[in-house]
């Protein structure tokens, strides 16, 4: 008998580590992969949820949001390949056409 | 303490030290890895939950097709390590205040303003979360958003390839 | 809906206003395509405008006929309304507005046929389509332009129409600015067109004035609410007042004295347009604007008998001057100031349909004159063309330059021209019996018709038939002198022995002309029955007594006329003028015929009275006053120096010190401020991902701990 608060809690650990490989990794490849880490961590809030409430919903959220994320890292990874080919690296901090 | 609170804190344990384990690998290979193995035990998470079907399709989608493209790219890039390089200095620290600050804020508003104590039942019956229910679901209340999702993937698929077409060589057809 | 049915029901009307636009049509088509088309295309275009314009005015005619010749107005645009300002553009089709339409269009197809052969054969026609084309521009923006004029409904499209053909008198008049009408450089045409322009100018402003009295005073420049207003109110100081002005307007258009200066010099135009402005139509204007404004006139008789004396005396003054002429083109001019002076008076009198009965016939037999005239002076050129190159030393081009200057406008070099051009010499006695009122051609009935007017009103305007009958005697006695120096006698040069005749382009319209100055007078015999445009005319102006043949009067002006031509015949006739003789007039007359030689001196009359005074108060108020005084004195010092001044405080302590240093602070402060921003746009995607995360935490903190 695990309380919910506690599900909540690991979602939001694992949602901040996520977010920290965004900002303190330089590689694009695991930047991206933090952003699932941070997807996973809210699909844990939504699973807990609809266990809590006896409902299917947050299931199927969580269902979409996978399809989802597979959407995305299919182009993700495509727009980090064609990076690559122009750039020759996934440095992000070589990304900085928009410098000011 | 229940052997269920026992069972969820070892697991708990074992997905944020994967999760930690991704963020510090300097080798983006290792990350992939410690990332499939938090993604495996958040598949348990969910079966604990009483979400059988998702918990088979994050071990299939996540841990297996979407990880296996990201080794793929990995390798094929040859980008496991980057040169080090000029950070931003104080990019890191900034980003560790922010996240403990992050942190705190959560647990006052988990533990402290919002506690929602309910627990969860261990023996959900037999068919809450499992492929049929969702199955019923997703094809009468949900049928829409499902037949959206359809074209959702077929553009990102269509995008990917675009994405990646070698426009000097292929541009001519 | 059958033709007959459609004229009953007024549906025609509805046509009117193509009168303006079909013309305008063909200037367009002419404007645009012209320069690549031929000249027979271009002539073709504008004679088919213009003579859809005719079948136009014919359609009106027939079914203004058929409606009994009630008056139709077709509002077309508005054009002004400003509070009891309403001004439209509405066209008017009554008995009198169709008579001119119709005069016009005719005349003017026949004309726009003729220039075609004409414009072709001009001496200084170089083959340049672009200035053939330019001809027709202008012939058709005249036709629309003098539509506009006689179809308005209100003085102020008349004034519109009336500027407009004063604009196209000036560009035809000077058409040829760079050649004079020999052929040689000279900007004497250019002169002759302004010289046209000023002196319409004077008159034009006459007429202004007289429209804005008649605004001031009956709030309306409509004519049927002016002429209601005024006969409900009939207050004779302001009616003779607009009249007045009206009349100076009248006598610059219309060419009476004393503005009639500038229409000898208007021959300068290619002879196509003296025939069509300058004699058929344009001068009449001045005619039909006292005919429109007959209610008015028949108001004031005062008024009125200044316009019948002014009109009579033009009429023996430019006689007598005609007499003293030897240009072709020049007694010709004279000739229709007077005439003009006969519908003058008329219309002055009241004898409206008189007036616009010998309109119509001065239209046809004048321009048959004019281009007959042009068709001799085209035999001659190609007379002299014939000599030039027979000779063979020169080309075509410069030919005319090296030898002599040779004037083929000139009468004292033709003679005996009636064996080189048959047919010209045969249209040219039509046109001349006519003019001279010789029975039964149109001039006779229409003349007589103002003679028996004059006589019948001579209580009321005395010394008007006097004059008259005395200016048909001299117009028969230059017409009978011009024709014995043209065609009879010997040839007085090479050049007459070998004019030739003209081609039909030119000649057919001709005949039609002539035919209609022969059988004109059918218009309006004085025979009970026969008085069909002045039934025709009642619709407008009122009842009209048909006045009969009166044999007395009749007989008089028959047996002056004939007199005149027998006088001309012992002097020009009977002893053909030699090479180098002066005019036989010259010994018996005297100074008097050094008087009509030139022109009374009247040109230099203007130039001492009116020029030269103008010209010295000019130069003083431009040199003394102008110069001078207000701009080395006042402009120098005292607003240039004062404007400096201001200047100067306002750039230096003002400008530089106060706006210019905010703008720089202003400025100086964005840059840095833009510099200091400009850290946060550093391009890593890290840090911007970090801006966003910082303001997660600062809105969540926000929500927890509000």
């Amino acid at each position: 008998m695990v309380p919910v608060n506690y599900y909540i809690a690991l979602s939001a650990i694992l949602f901040i580590i996520g977010a920290m490989g965004v900002l303190v990794r330089r590689n694009a490849l695991i930047i991206f992969m933090s952003v699932e880490l941070m997807l996973n961590a809210a699909n844990v809030a939504l699973v807990a949820f609809s266990s809590a409430n006896n409902s299917l919903d947050g299931q199927i959220f969580v269902f979409f949001i996978m399809t989802v994320a597979a959407a995305e890292v299919a182009v993700g990874l495509a727009l980090i390949v064609a990076i690559f080919r122009s750039k020759n690296s996934i440095n992000v901090d070589e990304i900085n056409m928009l410098k000011g | 303490m229940t052997v269920d609170l026992i069972l969820f804190l070892i697991l708990a344990a074992v997905a944020i030290a994967t999760a930690l384990g991704m963020l510090l690998s300097r080798n983006a290979v290792y990350s992939a890895l410690f990332l499939v193995l938090n993604f495996a035990t958040v598949a348990v998470f969910y079966l604990l939950l009483g979400a059988p079907f998702i918990a088979l399709t994050q071990v299939t989608v996540y841990a297996g097709a979407i990880m296996v493209l990201f080794l793929f790219v990995i390798m094929l890039l040859g980008t496991e390590e980057l040169p080090k390089g000029e950070g931003l200095n104080w990019q890191k620290p900034m980003a560790v205040i922010l996240a403990v600050v992050l942190m705190v804020e959560a647990t006052f508003l988990i533990f402290v303003q919002e506690p929602v104590a309910d627990l969860i039942s261990n023996s959900p019956s037999a068919d809450f979360g499992g492929p049929r229910a969702i199955g019923e679901l997703l094809f009468s209340r949900y049928l829409l958003p499902f037949e959206v999702t359809s074209i959702l993937l077929l553009v990102a698929m269509v995008g990917a390839i675009v994405l990646t077409l070698n426009k000097k060589e292929g541009g001519q057809k | 809906m059958n033709f007959s049915e459609a004229a009953n029901t007024g549906l025609f009307f509805q046509l009117a206003p193509l009168l303006v636009f079909l013309p305008l049509t063909g200037m367009l088509i002419n404007m645009i395509f012209g320069g690549k088309m031929s000249e027979k295309a271009v002539g073709t275009v504008a004679s088919l405008a213009s003579g859809s314009a005719f079948v136009v005015s014919v359609l009106l005619a027939y079914s203004l006929n058929a409606v009994h010749g009630e008056l139709h107005t077709i509002p077309f645009a508005e054009w002004i309304h400003i509070g009891t300002l309403q001004l439209d553009w509405t066209f008017r089709v009554d008995s009198l507005s169709t008579v001119m339409m119709l005069v016009v269009s005719g005349v003017g197809t026949l004309i726009h046929i003729y220039a075609i052969g004409y414009m072709h054969e001009d001496v200084r026609f170089k083959d340049d389509i672009k200035r053939f084309r330019r001809f027709f521009v202008f012939l058709n923006l005249f036709i629309a332009m003098m539509m506009i004029l006689v179809s308005g409904d209100s003085y102020l499209m008349l004034f519109v129409g009336w500027e407009g053909v004063g604009l196209c008198s000036f560009l035809l008049i000077g058409f040829w600015y760079d050649f004079d009408t020999l052929g040689q450089k000279s900007t004497a045409n250019a002169e002759a067109g302004k010289k046209a322009f000023i002196a319409n100018r004077v008159g034009d402003f006459g007429f202004l004035l007289a429209i804005f009295t008649t605004f001031w005073h009956f709030g309306s420049l409509q004519f049927d609410s002016v002429f209601e207003a005024a006969t409900a109110h009939p207050d004779p100081v302001v009616i003779s007042a607009i009249t007045l002005f009206m009349l100076i307007g009248v006598t610059g258009k219309s060419a009476q004295v004393p503005l009639y200066i500038w229409l000898p010099d208007a021959m300068a135009g290619p002879t196509p347009v003296s025939a069509l402005i300058h004699a058929a139509t344009m001068v009449t204007a001045g005619v039909y604007l006292v005919v429109r404004s007959a209610p008015l006139y028949s108001l004031v008789h005062s008024a009125s008998y200044i316009v019948a004396m002014i009109g009579a005396v033009t009429a023996l003054f430019a006689a007598t001057i005609a007499v003293g002429q030897y240009d072709i083109k020049k007694v010709l001019a004279y000739s229709t100031i007077s005439q003009l002076g006969f519908m003058v008076a008329a219309v002055g009198m009241g004898a409206y349909v008189a007036g616009i009965f010998h309109l119509a016939t001065h239209a046809f037999f004048k321009a048959l004159l004019f281009l007959s005239a042009g068709s001799i002076i085209l035999g001659m050129e190609r007379g002299h063309h014939h000599l030039a190159h027979g000779h063979g030393d020169h080309d075509d081009a410069d030919a005319h330059h090296d030898e002599e200057v040779f004037d083929p406008g000139d009468m004292r070099n033709m003679g005996n021209l009636r064996k080189q051009m048959p047919i010209t010499f045969w249209l040219y006695m039509a046109g001349t019996l006519a003019l001279a009122g010789i029975f039964p051609f149109a001039g006779f009935w229409s003349k007589d018709e103002i003679l028996l007017d004059a006589k019948l009103h001579a209580e009321h305007f005395p010394g008007v038939y006097w004059l008259l009958s005395l200016a048909a005697f001299m117009t028969a006695f230059y017409m009978g002198r011009q024709i014995w120096m043209v065609f009879f006698g010997k040839e007085r040069t090479e050049v007459a022995k070998h004019a030739e005749e003209s081609p039909p382009v030119m000649t057919v319209p001709l005949m039609v002309l002539a035919v209609l100055a022969v059988f004109g007078g059918a218009l309006n015999l004085p025979f009970d029955g026969f008085h069909n445009l002045g039934h025709w005319l009642e619709y407008t102006i009122g009842h009209v007594e048909g006045l009969p043949l009166d044999l007395g009067v009749a007989g008089i002006s028959t047996v002056l006329a004939l007199l005149a031509i027998f006088f001309s015949w012992l002097l020009y006739g009977k002893n053909p003028l030699k090479e180098g003789q002066p005019d036989p007039l010259k010994k018996p007359l005297g100074f008097l015929f050094t008087g009509m030689e030139n022109k009374w001196f009247v040109d230099e009359g203007y130039k001492a009275l009116v020029i030269t005074p103008f010209e010295k108060l000019a130069k003083f108020l431009s040199i003394d006053l102008d110069w001078n005084f207000w701009h080395d004195w006042f402009h120098d010092s005292v607003l240039y120096a004062g404007f400096k001044w201001l200047a100067k405080f306002l750039s230096e302590p003002v400008d530089m010190g106060i706006i210019n240093a905010i703008a720089d602070k202003l400025a100086e402060w964005t840059q840095r401020s833009s510099e200091s921003l400009r850290r946060m746009q550093n391009g890593f995607v890290r840090s911007y991902a970090l801006s966003v995360l910082l303001g997660v935490v600062t809105i969540l903190g926000y929500l927890l701990f509000k």
